[in-house]
């Protein structure tokens, strides 16, 4: 044990430091939602009506995804199946995908654009893989005998699922659909690029009051009675957790079967047809920018790649391209360096690193269209003018990633033994080649897998970035949902051909994180 | 007309490899079988297999000259015992030992009646309020061995159920377990590698080298 005043300030400096970044954006919008006119906003019916039809399509959302996902968990739990660990991949890729492109390739895929079963569509679409992976994650670690123990007693299969499987598994449902109803309820790309314009979610009504009606005050109050809803979920739901949770033994090592039975077959084959539907959008996506008029081309890429632009357009797609990755850089620095700060508090403040932790996650619900409207609010009305400045764009982008870097890190972190350094010391290693031997080695690992996850996060974010990015300085996001707001067949296939691009960086990115990840540990 | 448990020319399979082969098994009317063999060598599987939770590859299970090789687990009837507890975690003493019950229509008083009994028969009385997390391993593995016995199996299998546990706790658990069986009048099988504890046990101490034998 370190001495306890030294532990203090490692925990306080860092934890300020990131509690007034994270609290800044969310402080200005409460000081300007509960300004003058909120309460115009807030016994208006058409606040309502947002509201409840955010809530609505949100909550269907969550229910399709958790029906969907609860097969495949099972069967990637349970069964020996080919291809799992592929499979596993594959499911999870939509989780990284911009929100904007998935937007895209579901409005050129499905019969049906522009309405609400689009979004839902669409979000299905992200949160199932989110669901399979903190479902599957749980199960595989419940003792596959207890369903034997309740065969033995009498139990019908189903009757087993729902009264022993599913109550030793309810915790991970329903931390899961708590995240999957967070996504849905603040999603903003797809709803924007997917969805009935006439129908606006309270994020889509936040964004057009603050940027197009320039009504920040409404926009804020909006963002306020946003951020009522998920600090409700989240209490509601840490309640349910703690009164549902129960101390079972989970077991280490995971052992699957071999597929027998009507159920595990419909179960296995659901789970790979699931895959396929998975890469469907993507593949209409790619079809998409290449096609040409009638027939097939590289016509769209060819456009985006001119470093010059001869049309109408004021800014060339390839800038918007350079734009992205610059940004995305400094933001992975920013992120990293602000979660890695917020982990090394959090285990210094020990106990009462809960909160801190809290604060910490905070940006994963407060939605990053709040992040972005704070930053916008406080760069208007902060003692200095910074409105425009290009930093706030990957300071944004870096908050809305910094959760994700801690909930990678601080698992690794707290997962070290002690003695391992101990243990280092006595076969002859100095304290400093102890740390690097043990736990600077894995520690390393994790900021690489976190590093690229807040990469992609960034590459791909567009909640925050649409508030705070200047005209003139599109990143690819942005400029995709501006040339899907023109008419015409090249504008739509220059944004699915920036959009590819924008796909293949992503996955490359993740690819070479994961590539770092050790095969057996906590964390995303 | 044969009574009771006959296993005939069973094979099971682990990952392609033949565990056990040629595999003959009776077990009359309320007798105590116990049987020896070393840990890994497939007992657990035989055990699995004659309560449904696995398939043998080739043979045949009767009971009473039914065949109930293909007959699902929980229409068995046949009761089973793990080394581990598994007791459900969400649910207290007398919510385990009433979990069978549950799914066959008995009403409430007399679920409460006879997981009463049971619990008494096991040495818990009062036990019925208990989180399962509090109980020690003997404590446990009784109250498994009440739930087992709760909706009235027609054969009850233990697999190694005292493994985990100390060596004067489990010889007394042998006994008392060997008497309620008898009182019980329920034929069981009583899987273990401890010789000590099969003579405790059972009326017929069999090991699986002989089981194999036949053939």
């Amino acid at each position: 044990m370190r001495s306890s005043g030294s532990a203090r300030w490692a925990s306080v400096v860092p934890l300020a430091f990131v509690a007034v970044l994270v609290a800044w954006p969310v402080a200005m919008v409460l000081a300007t939602g509960l300004g003058k006119g909120s309460l115009e906003v807030l016994t208006a019916s058409s606040t309502w009506r947002i509201l409840g039809y955010t809530f609505a399509q949100a909550a269907v959302s969550t229910a399709l995804s958790l029906a969907i996902a609860i097969p495949v968990a099972y069967a990637v739990a349970r069964l020996r199946l080919p291809l799992r660990r592929t499979l596993l991949a594959i499911i999870t890729v939509p989780f990284i995908l911009p929100t904007v492109v998935v937007g895209l390739a579901f409005r050129e895929l499905l019969p049906f654009p522009g309405t609400t079963a689009a979004i839902i569509v669409a979000h299905v679409f992200f949160n199932v893989g989110l669901v399979v992976r903190v479902v599957s994650g749980l199960w595989e670690k419940v003792d596959p005998r207890y369903d034997d123990v309740g065969a033995s007693l009498g139990l019908a299969p189903w009757t087993r699922f729902r009264r022993v499987t599913l109550p030793l598994i309810w915790p991970a449902i329903l931390a899961s659909s708590v995240l999957a109803f967070l996504f849905c309820f603040t999603s903003f790309g797809v709803v924007l690029v997917v969805g009935d314009p006439a129908l606006p979610t309270i994020e889509v009504e936040i964004y057009q009051r603050a940027m197009q009606r320039l009504d920040l005050n409404g926009a804020a109050t909006l963002a306020l009675l946003q951020l009522l809803v998920v600090v409700a979920a989240v209490v509601v739901s840490s309640r349910l957790q703690r009164r549902l949770s129960i101390r079972q033994r989970l077991q280490s090592g995971e052992e699957r079967r071999p597929v027998r039975g009507p159920l595990d077959v419909t179960a296995a084959v659901w789970a790979y047809v699931l895959a396929m539907l998975i890469v469907v959008p993507l593949v209409a996506l790619l079809a998409r920018s290449l096609r040409v008029g009638g027939s097939w081309g590289l016509e769209w890429y060819a456009q985006v790649l001119q470093p010059t632009d001869s049309t109408t357009r004021t800014v060339p797609l390839l800038q918007s391209v350079e734009l992205s990755l610059r940004y995305a850089v400094i933001a992975t620095l920013v992120a990293v360096g602000l979660g890695l700060l917020a982990c090394i508090g959090i285990q210094a403040a020990q106990r009462r690193g809960t909160w801190v932790d809290a604060i910490v996650t905070l940006p994963l619900g407060v939605s990053a269209v709040t992040i972005g409207l704070g930053l916008l609010l406080g760069s208007l009305r902060g003692p200095v003018d910074l409105r425009g400045w290009w930093l706030l764009v990957p300071l944004g982008q870096a908050l809305v990633a910094m959760p994700i870097v801690v909930r990678v890190v601080l698992p690794i972190l707290r997962s070290f033994d002690p003695r391992m350094r101990d243990v280092a010391a006595t076969l002859g290693a100095s304290p400093v080649r102890a740390w690097i031997a043990t736990e600077g080695a894995a520690t390393a690992k994790a900021i690489g897998v976190a590093a690229a996850l807040a990469c992609a996060i960034s590459l791909g974010e567009f909640g925050a970035t649409a508030f705070l990015v200047r005209l003139d300085t599109p990143t690819i996001p942005v400029q995709v949902v501006r040339l899907l707001g023109r008419p015409g067949e090249a504008n739509v296939g220059q944004a699915a051909a920036l959009s590819v691009i924008l796909v293949v960086i992503t996955l490359v990115i993740v690819a070479l994180g994961e590539r770092l990840r050790p095969r057996r540990g906590g964390g995303w | 007309m044969v009574s009771g448990l006959h296993v005939e020319d069973l094979r099971i399979d682990y990952d392609g490899v033949t565990l056990l082969d040629h595999v003959d098994l009776s077990v009359a009317a309320g007798e105590v079988v116990a049987l020896l063999g070393a840990s890994g060598s497939g007992k657990s599987s035989l055990l699995r297999c004659i309560a449904g939770v696995q398939a043998p590859e080739h043979g045949r299970i009767l009971w009473n000259d039914e065949d109930i090789t293909r007959t699902r687990a929980h229409l068995r009837r046949i009761g089973l015992v793990f080394q581990d507890p598994l007791l459900f975690p969400h649910r207290d003493v007398a919510g385990n030992v009433s979990f069978g019950m549950e799914q066959r229509k008995v009403s409430v008083d007399e679920r409460r009646a006879r997981t009463r009994d049971l619990l008494e028969l096991v040495g818990l009385s009062g036990f019925e309020q208990r989180d399962v997390a509090t109980l020690s391993g003997g404590e446990a593995q009784r109250v498994a061995l009440a739930r087992a016995l709760a909706p009235g199996p027609r054969l009850l299998l233990l697999d190694e159920p005292f493994g985990a546990l100390d060596r004067d706790l489990r010889d007394r658990l042998a006994i008392d377990v060997r008497d309620l069986l008898h009182a019980q009048g329920i034929p069981a099988v009583h899987v273990t590698h401890d010789r000590t504890e099969a003579d405790l046990v059972a009326d017929r101490v069999v090991t699986l080298a002989e089981l194999q034998g036949s053939a």
